[in-house]
């Protein structure tokens, strides 16, 4: 019976309203939990941002990066989600769709954080959330050049693995971690393969064709170009 | 729940005193156990080092990594609407929901929301995916005590339920139907009648699974009680899924959260279990499956008519932002941290796989319990080797 299927006509939708208001929209139950937590942090916390029925970010200082695990844990963000890096170099190598035999095309390499701003190159990334009410909150921090920062393990046991990947990935090392060993790659692995400036030799070797190649979407033959 | 957790490991201390008694009168040593990376009961290649004293676990530790492929990487050289291609071999056994989260992240940067009848049948083929997955998990438990009939009642089902996935996307494991905006395409003719018919079949499977295994003396003997998990700990690895409500989280991001899926015009129960034991853990997904089955159900009659697609740009840009989605994954909470600074392809993706912590406790979990143990333990867990390494 499956041999007899029959397609629907392709028809297009428009892009759901997205209302002209002038107003920003706000979120009261973020904006309260957000007044929570940057008063329990205090001066820990360096810039917060809440994006209204979106989610929640703050950055703080290296050298409370513990305390807020444990004021967290404290104000009922009990649940471990992720901890992981970001560098924030754009990468020099590109998407690696260029073709090798030409020089490489000067490329913009300026820093550029993302949400709630930052001052270093590389970042570290933490989400924990409140079981039952689904808030979670991204915890941001800037590493410095000594490429190291305490440990959450003490605080949420699920960190260990999370520190672990981290380190073999960015090289950021975590203060009072008890096992930073390799989980992935094997142990004389030189380099840190999720750092930008690790290049994926795949595509330097032999670029990549996918990067030309667009799917038409449903209704791509009635009318042609980008639709806006 | 920690007097659970502190009492197993009073035990644990006390066993070791009496072990270490009889090992200065016997003159016995430990011995490391290597189980894998190729063993029946690791469902792919982890490979778990035990240190054992006679029978029981002193210390263990699952060794990772057989199986990394490096998607985090990968993704920063791909377009938006590639990922789910690569996304999609995560969690190998549902993958449609491995491609959802992503694109409702993308989507959220965008500004666009999927039509009704998208959303609704995006959440169809979500708990379609999580049926076939988790009732391949419920047969799989059987084989892991030594019966052998459970697993082929599980294959013979499951494949129903891979048919309608092939047959509404095109591919049985690895469907790569879902787009920024919608999906790819409407469903088939005769999709909704097909469907009914085996979700009845599932309720049925279940049914026997539950006569067969869950009834059985012997399968309780070896789950009740076997790898308990109090609920602040669970919450502190970050636990997720049925293994989170086996220990009496009442926690479902399917409900709990707003999302632009169908969920929330079902009517349907998150089940959860008190004990925390392999046994709840595998009770809730039986119970899972069956929800699932009347989620399925009652979305199919409420399907709301219009296009599975609504406009998007032919060539996928994002705007400069960072979103986080996760879902209910049949495995537990998956997410994605998608940073986009505006090109066509992510900046960086961050994967947070359920599995990932779901395994993390192992260490914690195996201290002191015995070596057939370990099997039971890991199979109640349930992991899916792509979804630790990805």
């Amino acid at each position: 019976m499956w041999s007899m299927v029959s397609r629907l006509k392709r028809e297009v939708f428009p892009l759901s309203s997205t209302d002209t208001t002038t107003e920003a929209p706000r979120d009261e139950r973020r904006d309260a939990e957000m007044a929570r937590i940057t008063g329990a942090l205090g001066a820990a916390v360096l810039d917060s941002l809440v994006k209204a029925n979106d989610d929640m970010w703050i950055r703080v200082s290296a050298d409370a990066w513990r305390t807020t695990g444990e004021t967290l844990k404290s104000l009922g963000y009990s649940y471990f989600c992720f901890l992981s890096g970001i560098d924030w170099l754009p990468s020099p190598f590109g998407k690696g769709e260029e073709d090798p035999t030409e020089p490489t095309p000067e490329r913009d390499s300026t820093i550029k954080q993302g949400y709630t701003g930052g001052a270093t190159r590389f970042q570290v990334i933490a989400r924990v959330m409140q079981p039952f009410t689904s808030l979670g909150v991204n915890i941001k921090v800037d590493i410095d050049d000594s490429m190291a920062i305490d440990s959450w393990c003490s605080v949420y046991a699920g960190a260990n693995w999370h520190e672990r990947e981290t380190h073999e990935m960015f090289g950021i090392g975590f203060n009072g971690h008890p096992d930073l060993r390799n989980m992935y790659l094997p142990s004389d692995f030189e380099g840190f393969p999720l750092r930008k400036d690790f290049p994926l030799l795949a595509r330097i070797v032999k670029p990549w064709p996918g990067i030309v190649d667009v799917e038409p979407l449903p209704g791509d033959d009635e009318q042609e170009g980008e639709a806006s | 729940m920690t007097m659970l957790g502190d009492r197993q490991q009073l035990a644990y201390i006390a066993a070791q005193a009496a072990d270490a008694r009889v090992n200065v009168e016997l003159e016995t040593e430990g011995m490391t156990l290597n189980i894998g990376p190729q063993h029946p009961a690791t469902h792919g290649t982890l490979r778990i080092i035990a240190r054992l004293d006679g029978e029981q676990v002193v210390w263990a530790e699952p060794s990772a990594g057989y199986m990394h492929r490096g998607y985090e990487k990968l993704t920063e050289v791909r377009t938006y609407p590639q990922v789910t291609a690569l996304v999609n071999r995560i969690d190998w056994l549902g993958s449609f929901a491995n491609e959802v989260p992503f694109i409702l992240a993308a989507e959220k940067l965008m500004g666009v929301e999927a039509p009704a009848r998208a959303q609704h049948i995006r959440t169809i083929l979500f708990e379609l995916s999580r049926i076939a997955n988790v009732s391949l998990f419920l047969g799989d438990l059987g084989v892991q005590l030594g019966a052998v009939t459970p697993v082929f009642f599980a294959f013979r089902d499951r494949e129903y339920v891979l048919n309608l996935i092939e047959a509404a996307t095109g591919g049985r494991f690895h469907p790569n139907f879902d787009r920024i905006g919608g999906l790819k395409d409407d469903l088939p003719a005769g999709f909704i009648d097909e469907t009914r018919m085996v979700m009845k079949k599932l309720r049925t499977f279940c049914d026997q699974i539950e006569d067969l295994l869950f009834g059985n003396e012997i399968f309780q003997s070896r789950t009740r009680g076997i790898g308990v998990i109090p609920k602040d700990v669970a919450l502190q690895y970050g636990l997720s899924g049925a293994n989170l409500r086996a220990s009496g989280v009442d926690w479902d991001l399917r409900r709990d959260q707003e999302l632009p899926m169908a969920w929330n015009k079902a009517d349907w129960k998150v089940w959860t279990h008190p004990d925390g034991d392999s046994f709840a853990r595998c009770w809730v997904r039986l119970q899972e499956v069956r929800e699932s089955t009347k989620i399925v159900d009652q979305l199919l009659d409420t399907i709301p008519s219009g296009p599975v697609m609504a406009k998007v740009p032919k060539i996928i840009k994002v705007p400069e932002g960072e979103a986080w989605v996760s879902t209910e994954n049949p495995l537990g909470e998956m997410g994605y941290y998608v940073v986009s600074q505006g090109d066509q392809g992510p900046f960086r993706v961050k994967i947070r796989s359920a599995s990932f912590n779901n395994i993390s406790i192992v260490p914690w979990l195996l201290k002191g319990v015995y070596v057939p143990d370990i099997i039971t333990i890991l199979a109640s867990l349930y992991f899916i080797l792509g979804d630790i390494d990805r």
